[in-house]
């Protein structure tokens, strides 16, 4: 598969993993190796530094890059604080920016995530903002130095896959930067929808870590999300409204014998 | 006016010939509902939704994997005053009863810290009777912050305070806040709570959003069942719920039931809750408002609380001392009611991970 590329580091696979919500964090590297994702988001409200034997870090592959999210952020101010605990704690200088102060329905805010997002660039962050897909925020998003845009697919948790597709459309039609469709996405044959429309990846966590066997789920969106950029890249043949009959209908009228 | 002018609605609502005329029919479209309506919760705390229990059981476990996943929260209670000035009829710190009391200095409330902080669960729920002349801002202050030393996550469940004392306490690192209303037939409300504070109605019954409007993070909340009613207490406290949901976006809302337990003082609860019925209301719970936290305290027993795990419970307590002093036993105080699961942290843990459930010790960043 060609690579995904953020702020000049290569990716091989196209499908990022979360960490939360698995009953049993024993099953993330399994996981990892059945779906060759190579970058895993988690929370790190949920990083306990300071527990060893509980210390989600130790579940995950020193190979795999962390991406930690700044869950539980409720405006840009937060999200930065915690930018800046995850990188202090040695967790790299990818974050993905998460605001949300809506607790009825989770939508992330938009507006913060433009603020925290050019100050974390600025400070050499790998910024991968999660937004409600906007394109007018996606272009603010670009200006403000982010690595990628990740527009939701359904609300988080819902699994009902890409509900806001025409919006996340035009977002991939105008984009510079790298779409990654980060949540909605409940079961393989959503993510490869988004692979076909061109999406460059797939942020993939509750599918896959409340399915009854994780490590067969992780193993079956890997092969949905290559299978989807494998017919991006071969260019599907286009769809119409009416049927190609193989003996055109009106061939007869340009017959020689007419 | 707040909540009240919603109760105020439902005032003359006939509940008994609602619940008598709800069908199977209209239980079975409430439970396949994505969005339930306010007659689709009464619907599923009907009698005869128990005709329905496994499907509300079977939905209710799905909206929460689908919302929460495999998680169950964790948090530990502290108690460190059983002082009050209330009289209250069914509580074991009522001041009419001659009960053993303490109140802990701010060096106990470190000591306790530490001995809790072992578990490594990392949200702490701070309680005390409810007695400010003892219990005042400035003691209240000072526990919140020697427990933020140990603790991400630090919550009170004490005497109803002012809007402006909650934002006090969020400045120096307060997360979030747990009150009862223990009934909400104003009646009864006011026929049990015999004297002192809390038999102000209204001031309890505003506290949730005044924390809310103070911009605290969470905000738990319930009815204890035994006093009044329970179908009614149910459905008034979802709707409190939902009121509250629907208001204040920013923060995120808890459920408990609460039912009565064997207290100093010997009350009976006129309204007993049986098991059967409180797993429908939890259920019913769970499809009403699909991403509110239900909380399950050590009031119950440990296999019951077990069950619940699988039906959509999402935030259980462990280990739980409910006597002042109770995790470093250097003094000795009554408790104020008697717990049920009696199991310590580890071996509630140990159940959750048993279960297939991955137990969240910590879910808060402190960065404030």
């Amino acid at each position: 598969m060609d690579k995904l590329i953020l702020k000049g580091h290569e990716f091989e696979n196209r499908l990022l993993t979360g960490t939360g919500k698995f009953a049993d964090k024993n099953l993330i590297a399994p996981m990892l190796k059945a779906s060759k994702s190579n970058i895993i988001t988690m929370a790190l409200r949920r990083v306990n530094f300071s527990n060893p034997k509980e210390n989600i870090l130790n579940y995950i592959p020193k190979e795999v890059t962390l991406l930690p999210n700044t869950s539980g952020a409720r405006n840009a101010e937060e999200a930065i604080k915690i930018a800046r605990i995850a990188r202090e704690a040695g967790c790299g200088d990818f974050i993905k920016i998460e605001i949300i102060n809506d607790m009825k329905y989770l939508m992330p805010d938009n507006e913060e995530t433009v603020k925290a997002t050019k100050v974390l660039a600025e400070e050499g962050f790998i910024v991968l903002p999660y937004i409600v897909p906007d394109l007018i925020t996606a272009k603010k998003l670009e200006e403000a130095g982010a690595a990628a845009i990740m527009p939701l697919g359904s609300p988080i948790g819902s699994n009902k896959g890409l509900l806001t597709k025409p919006l996340i459309e035009m977002i991939n039609d105008n984009k510079k930067l790298p779409v990654i469709v980060d949540a909605g996405i409940g079961a393989p044959s959503q993510a490869a929808e988004a692979m076909e429309m061109g999406i460059d990846a797939v942020l993939v966590n509750t599918a896959i870590s409340t399915a009854e066997d994780p490590v067969k789920m992780g193993e079956a969106f890997a092969m949905a999300v290559k299978a989807g950029r494998m017919a991006y890249l071969a260019k599907l043949a286009k769809t119409s409204k009416f049927a190609n009959a193989s003996s055109p209908l009106t061939d007869f009228l340009f017959r020689g014998d007419k | 006016m707040g909540f009240y002018s919603v109760l105020e609605k439902w005032n003359n609502f006939d509940f008994e010939n609602y619940f008598s005329h709800v069908t199977d029919k209209d239980v079975i479209e409430s439970i396949e509902k994505d969005n339930l309506d306010e007659f689709d919760f009464l619907n599923l705390l009907a009698p005869i939704a128990k005709n329905h229990l496994e499907k509300m059981a079977i939905k209710a476990n799905l909206v929460k994997q689908q919302y929460f996943g495999n998680v169950i929260s964790l948090y530990i209670p502290i108690y460190v005053s059983n002082f009050c000035t209330n009289n209250c009829a069914y509580c074991g710190f009522s001041k009419k009863n001659h009960i053993i009391r303490k109140h802990q200095t701010i060096e106990q409330i470190e000591e306790e810290a530490k001995e809790i902080a072992k578990t490594g669960i990392d949200h702490i729920l701070l309680l005390t009777g409810e007695a400010k002349e003892i219990d005042t801002m400035d003691y209240l202050k000072e526990a919140v912050k020697v427990l933020k030393k140990y603790f991400d996550s630090v919550s009170i469940e004490v005497m109803p305070l002012e809007e402006e004392e909650y934002r006090e306490l969020k400045e120096i690192g307060l997360d979030g806040l747990t009150v009862y209303q223990e009934t909400y037939n104003e009646e009864i409300y006011d026929q049990v709570h015999i004297s002192g504070k809390k038999k102000d109605y209204h001031f309890r019954l505003n506290t949730p959003e005044r924390g809310a409007k103070a911009g605290l993070r969470t905000v738990g909340m319930g009815p204890l069942f035994g006093l009044s009613e329970i179908k009614k207490e149910a459905f008034l406290a979802g709707l409190h719920l939902k009121y509250l949901t629907d208001k204040y976006l920013n923060t995120a809302f808890s459920i408990s039931l609460p039912r009565i337990n064997p207290a100093e003082g010997g009350f009976q609860p006129s309204f007993p809750l049986d098991d059967v019925t409180f797993v429908q209301f939890l259920t019913a719970f769970r499809l009403f408002q699909v991403k509110a936290d239900i909380n399950i305290s050590t009031r119950e027993v440990a296999e019951f609380r077990d069950h619940l795990m699988h039906i959509g419970v999402t935030k259980l307590s462990a280990g739980s001392k409910t006597d002042v002093g109770g995790y470093t036993k250097k003094d000795e105080s009554t408790c104020q009611f008697e717990i049920s699961d009696t199991r310590s942290a580890e071996e509630t843990i140990q159940a959750i991970e048993n279960y297939g459930y991955q137990p969240i010790y910590k879910d808060w960043q402190q960065i404030l």
